[in-house]
């Protein structure tokens, strides 16, 4: 892998940058891996690069049916934050919240990591006795969280609308400083980069069709471009999870609903924060081009379509200028959604299945692009020794019988 | 925006609807002898297909009553809408 540095750039400027390297090999499949994870994106390409730096596992194939990180990596809101309620989720939320901290240097790319924090809007006294208990419970497992009033707000983020007289006053927050905005594709290439020099092999444009099995243990996958042998296949398909689990013979406890962004067009800097509401049911930051870039809801229905219904952008649209009344003339440039798997209780199921050498991560519904590291480095753990690491253990599959669900609903920053 | 037909007040927006996922799922005779894993697979577990889906929905802004359609989760396409306790028609899902 050639370094990234000062350095290269410099030798490279005196070819008017035409040699760069390729970042990664575009390798036919083999016959054989020790590891097969399906899906490219994200999650996909962390699990694959810590199997191979933390557990020494090369002999991977990252399969991915389209483009890399052409998924729910490419069409997520970029925020990243750990302000969970549960001891569970703080735990594996902030562990890839520190390693988000140390990600560009460690994958020797620019992940354009800023933490200009996440502010969480109270719009009543029941939203701020919440807000409250959110804040402490947060500060009790040493994740930061802090409250702040209106005019503390207000100095914060001068362009959201304080006024009282608002339809949804604004009574408080709470502000988490650690966290911030990623650029979502250059994790994708950032991890492929880093996992490909390892010796991954990353395979493009080829769909995971079957999962072979002999009795209760998986021993290959059948793909668009042929039989694939392997003893564990890593299934991190988000919006397609149910689909790929099918293929193993599982049923899971999830749906797949579409959910939306869109931006705006380029504007000054406004907004250096990230900015939710739950009540309003917002989401909004600014893109280092000026792009307003705002998330809402899902769609209710069940869907596999990468679209979304006009009445759920009117209904962002609304929540956007109650909170930021200036932005009520900005034309929006640009409009999609991705499909996202949601559990019941808003958390994801990662670890092990009743099918032997089949592992899942998914599930995690519309807020998975900030655990993108912790989840791979649990998941790598996971495969590499068969069985779940503490931080992902309370994520298992079981948990849906057992009866100890980690509801996150509040959590997601909107209702969902 | 999907466009729904209510089997009672025909042809409506989505907007008038609330979704009631998956349809079909028969409450357990008797839940006080369902092992956990039997408990879990009724409350929790569901198709997610992707492909036609039998799903509820309830008119809310009309007669709000509920009924069941059959809809293709990847083109939105409806290919057929019936009362509640009626079976789908064709081959179901």
């Amino acid at each position: 892998m050639a370094k990234y540095s000062i350095f290269s750039l410099l030798r490279n400027a005196r070819d008017d940058h035409q040699n760069w390297p390729r970042v990664w090999r575009s390798p036919e499949p083999k016959d054989a891996y020790d590891v097969v994870i399906i899906g490219g994106g994200g999650h996909g390409l962390a699990t694959a690069y810590y199997l191979a730096r933390e557990h020494g596992i090369t002999s991977v194939a990252v399969l991915e049916k389209g483009w890399l990180g052409g998924g729910n990596t490419a069409r997520n809101t970029t925020i990243v934050r750990s302000n969970y309620l549960w001891d569970e989720s703080a735990a594996i939320y902030d562990k890839s919240l520190k390693l988000w901290e140390g990600l560009s240097q460690e994958l020797n790319f620019n992940v354009m990591f800023s933490q200009r924090g996440v502010l969480n809007l109270a719009h009543n006294q029941h939203d701020l006795r919440d807000l409250s208990r959110r804040i402490n419970a947060i500060r009790l497992n040493g994740v930061d969280s802090e409250f702040l009033t209106p005019a503390e707000i207000k100095a914060f983020c001068p362009i959201l609308n304080t006024s009282p007289k608002a339809r949804y006053p604004i009574l408080g927050a709470s502000l988490q400083r650690r966290g911030g905005n990623a650029r979502h594709d250059a994790v994708a290439w950032g991890y492929a980069r880093a996992a490909d020099a390892r010796g991954v092999d990353i395979i493009q444009n080829c769909e995971v069709t079957g999962i072979r099995r002999k009795g209760r243990k998986v021993v290959g996958v059948e793909t668009t471009r042929g039989v694939i042998k392997t003893g564990k296949v890593a299934s991190v398909a988000a919006g397609h999870t149910s689909v790929v689990a099918a293929m193993a013979g599982l049923r899971l406890p999830i749906e797949s609903h579409p959910l939306q962004a869109l931006v705006s067009e380029p504007i000054k800097p406004v907004l250096d924060t990230v900015v939710m509401s739950g009540l309003v049911h917002v989401y909004v930051s600014q893109s280092d081009r000026g792009e307003l870039i705002m998330g809402a809801g899902i769609d209710a229905h069940n869907s596999y379509a990468q679209r979304s219904g006009l009445h759920t952008i009117e209904h962002m649209m609304a929540s956007i200028i109650e909170l930021f009344p200036l932005v009520s003339r900005l034309r929006m440039m640009r409009q999609w959604a991705g499909v996202v798997d949601i559990c019941p209780d808003a958390s994801p199921i990662v670890g092990k299945t009743p099918v032997e050498g089949f592992y899942i991560n998914g599930g995690w519904g519309t807020g998975g692009f900030k655990a993108t590291p912790g989840s791979g480095w649990a998941f790598a753990y996971t495969i590499a020794n068969d069985r779940p690491h503490p931080l992902n253990e309370p994520f298992a599959l079981e948990r849906f019988s057992s009866g100890r669900l980690i509801d996150e609903h509040g959590a997601a920053g909107v209702a969902h | 925006m999907l466009e729904i037909t209510c089997p009672w007040c025909g042809p409506r927006d989505e907007t008038e609807f609330d979704y009631g996922g998956e349809a079909h799922i028969d409450r357990p005779k008797d839940p006080d002898k369902l092992t956990d894993e039997a408990w879990a697979e009724y409350l929790f577990m569901r198709k997610n297909p992707k492909g036609p889906h039998l799903e509820r929905w309830m008119h809310a802004c009309g007669c709000r009553r509920w009924f069941n359609v059959r809809r293709d989760t990847f083109t939105h396409e409806i290919t057929a809408v019936y009362r509640m306790g009626e079976k789908p028609p064709g081959d179901g899902a």
